[in-house]
């Protein structure tokens, strides 16, 4: 177990040096408010980041995250602003209309046969042309119920504040451990991961478990969506552009393995948490251009995919080894 | 000879450009008028050839890529890597040949990365192009220090809207590199091993094809084809801009493939379908916007074309339907 645990641990490991680097640096990082930011700056990437890992874990990948996120806004914003809605019908609305989109992708993957990047690109120009055809401003959202939300927070001592939306996404990812470590459907996601055939012949529901794992994806994309709503109190068309970008490298950086069938839920809220102390890091340097935060990035996600090599390299004694690394 | 020219003229690609095109000008009457004036051809016509170039040129890169089932999601990054490259050298005072062939250079070593980390390291083509894709922006804007930068040198300039014989300079390079690609992996073995090494990599290698020198060589080819969309991008706008240069092109590349025929699993592939594929795509853009629609309609008509392919390319329209109706890259048995 504890062999299986290594790129977790090694992801934990970089992140506890990484912060106290940076807390030796800016000792002013070391307090409950940062924390609690990084938390709520990071609330929408987390939430769609637990889908993503889903679909990594199952090997495929979900490129229309970012749009589904841009698409629930826009809806949630008009159906509230201009119809009038109570801001919850408008959320059921939305996941319902998410869910669908899911499942749609995950039956054409399935019943096509064709890789999961190819729809799931349909999927990203589907999500962000229909936010763009029903508005092409920025849609205002005032409503007494999303001021009393902003109002939910933790004060925690030294000054830190715990969002409502931050709990959301610690909540969301202990649910999506679980999931995926103490149900059968968790154990589902991994067979097909690990070998779609043997999955298959072992008695798997390939067809019901792919359209799940896409359906949860899109559903969890509607609620970064929602908690992205509310983080700005607005819907855009054209919000959260890359974002799948940053959730596949969440995940990633997170140990997951893209080639699915291995990996952790937790590692991603790690992944998530050392995307955050980058940007964070460059926030408090103050010289450092904001284009650091996309080189830093790849570098990290290189790094972390020569380590997973090796890791396995070393692992498995039948594959060939990489002859340089 | 002239049997295959008919029977390569009497393919769905074909088909498709001249079904978008003969819709456009029911659209919009005056599609194929194309006047002269001051030396050169315009017409909406021309501005498909024009505005189509970029992606074509990405897509004669793609095509092999993506027949060795593999995928370059970098692209569009290099395009905005190599316009920095470009630019800011030509800012700084070199002559613009050396912008260029160092803009080249740039492109062909991102590309040769790529495919170090594809053929050498054994990475996945969609995670190991994706490192190059998320930073590579990063380096761009660290080029130009995150401004941008503008020129007016009149070779970057002619490259990106000079007219030759009066076609755009841009679909004149765009022909040109398709042409001279094809005869590379037409005229010698290379497209055979390509294929082959999609079809199956570990049977390829044992039957002596040196499969890691290929992927190096198809990655590298698109990361300088790539650069050379980035070149007549920043010469089309007068400047490089970091942000914007080829975003999302990638996509719209992959796609010319797949419309072009090449399946993604790999396999069979051809340069000049995924090229009309990419004027296929442009004929839709600008028959969208020619016809008055709004363009965002352009996203959701993508969509739904991506999604015909995939039915016509299934092995379930296959079962249904007796008639060849699959293009050339049909799915490779598993």
């Amino acid at each position: 177990m504890s062999r299986s645990l290594r790129p977790l641990f090694a992801t934990a490991v970089i992140f506890a040096i990484a912060y106290a680097l940076a807390v030796l640096q800016f000792p002013g990082m070391f307090s409950t408010r940062v924390l609690g930011n990084f938390l709520t700056d990071n609330a929408f990437l987390g939430i769609a980041a637990v889908g993503m890992t889903f679909v990594i874990l199952s090997g495929g990948i979900d490129l229309s995250v970012g749009a589904v996120i841009g698409f629930t806004g826009v809806l949630v914003a008009v159906l509230i602003s201009w119809a009038g809605l109570h801001p919850l019908a408008a959320f059921a609305v939305a996941l319902l209309v998410s869910a669908a989109f899911g499942a749609a992708m995950g039956l054409s993957i399935h019943f096509l046969q064709v890789p999961s990047f190819i729809v799931t690109l349909a999927g990203m120009f589907l999500a962000r042309g229909g936010a763009s055809v029903i508005t092409q401003d920025s849609v205002p959202i005032n409503h007494d119920f999303y001021t009393w939300i902003s109002s939910l927070i933790i004060r925690l001592p030294g000054g830190g504040r715990l969002s409502f939306i931050g709990l959301l996404m610690i909540g969301i990812f202990i649910v999506g451990a679980l999931l995926a470590h103490r149900t059968k459907f968790g154990s589902y996601v991994y067979a097909l991961g690990g070998n779609a055939v043997s999955a298959s012949l072992m008695g798997v529901p390939v067809a019901r478990t792919t359209v799940a794992i896409y359906m949860l994806s899109s559903v969890l994309a509607a609620v970064a969506g929602i908690v992205f709503s509310l983080y700005t109190s607005a819907g855009y068309p054209l919000a959260a552009v890359g974002v799948e970008l940053d959730a596949i490298s969440a995940v990633v950086i997170g140990g997951t393995l893209l080639t699915g069938g291995y990996g952790f839920v937790l590692g991603t809220f790690v992944g998530v948490m050392l995307l955050g102390l980058v940007q964070t890091y460059i926030i408090f340097d103050g010289t450092l251009s904001s284009w650091w935060t996309k080189i830093v990035i790849g570098v990290l996600l290189f790094l972390f995919i020569v380590l997973q090599r090796l890791i396995f390299a070393a692992s498995s004694s039948g594959d060939r080894a990489p002859e340089k690394a | 000879m002239i049997r295959r020219v008919l029977r390569g003229l009497a393919n769905p690609q074909l088909l498709a450009l001249v079904g978008v095109l003969l819709i456009n000008w029911a659209l919009f009457p005056g599609f194929f008028r194309i006047t002269w004036q001051d030396g050169r051809l315009f017409g909406s016509l021309i501005d498909v050839l024009n505005r189509g170039a970029p992606v074509a040129i990405l897509a004669v890169g793609m095509a092999g890529v993506i027949a060795t089932k593999g995928v370059d999601l970098s692209v569009g990054a290099v395009m905005a890597v190599s316009g920095a490259v470009a630019a800011t050298l030509v800012v700084a005072g070199y002559p613009a040949p050396v912008a260029v062939a160092s803009a080249l250079a740039v492109g062909l070593a991102c590309g040769l990365w790529n495919g170090f980390l594809v053929a050498v390291l054994d990475i996945q083509p969609i995670v190991a192009t994706l490192v190059l894709m998320v930073a590579g922006r990063g380096i761009a804007q660290l080029i130009t220090q995150g401004f941008i930068v503008t020129f007016n040198d009149p070779v970057l300039v002619f490259i990106g809207t000079g007219s030759f014989l009066g076609l755009p300079m841009a679909a004149v390079i765009a022909l040109v590199l398709m042409v001279l690609v094809t005869l590379l992996y037409r005229r010698t073995a290379i497209g055979l091993f390509v294929e082959a090494v999609g079809v199956n990599r570990a049977a390829a290698s044992l039957s002596g094809i040196r499969s890691r020198m290929l992927l190096m060589m198809v990655y590298g080819l698109s990361g300088l084809c790539a650069a050379v969309a980035g070149i007549i991008v920043a010469g089309d706008i007068r400047g490089a801009d970091a942000n914007n240069a080829g975003l999302w092109l990638e996509l719209d590349a992959i796609l010319a493939v797949v419309i072009g025929g090449t399946s993604l699993l790999g396999g069979r592939f051809s340069v000049p379908l995924a090229v009309m594929g990419a004027f296929i795509i442009q004929a839709m853009n600008t028959g969208i916007l020619v016809s008055g629609f709004r363009p965002e309609f352009n996203l959701i008509v993508k969509a739904g074309m991506i999604f015909l392919i995939l039915l016509i390319q299934s092995p379930l329209a296959s079962r249904l339907a007796p008639v060849r109706l699959r293009p050339v890259g049909e799915a490779v048995p598993k």
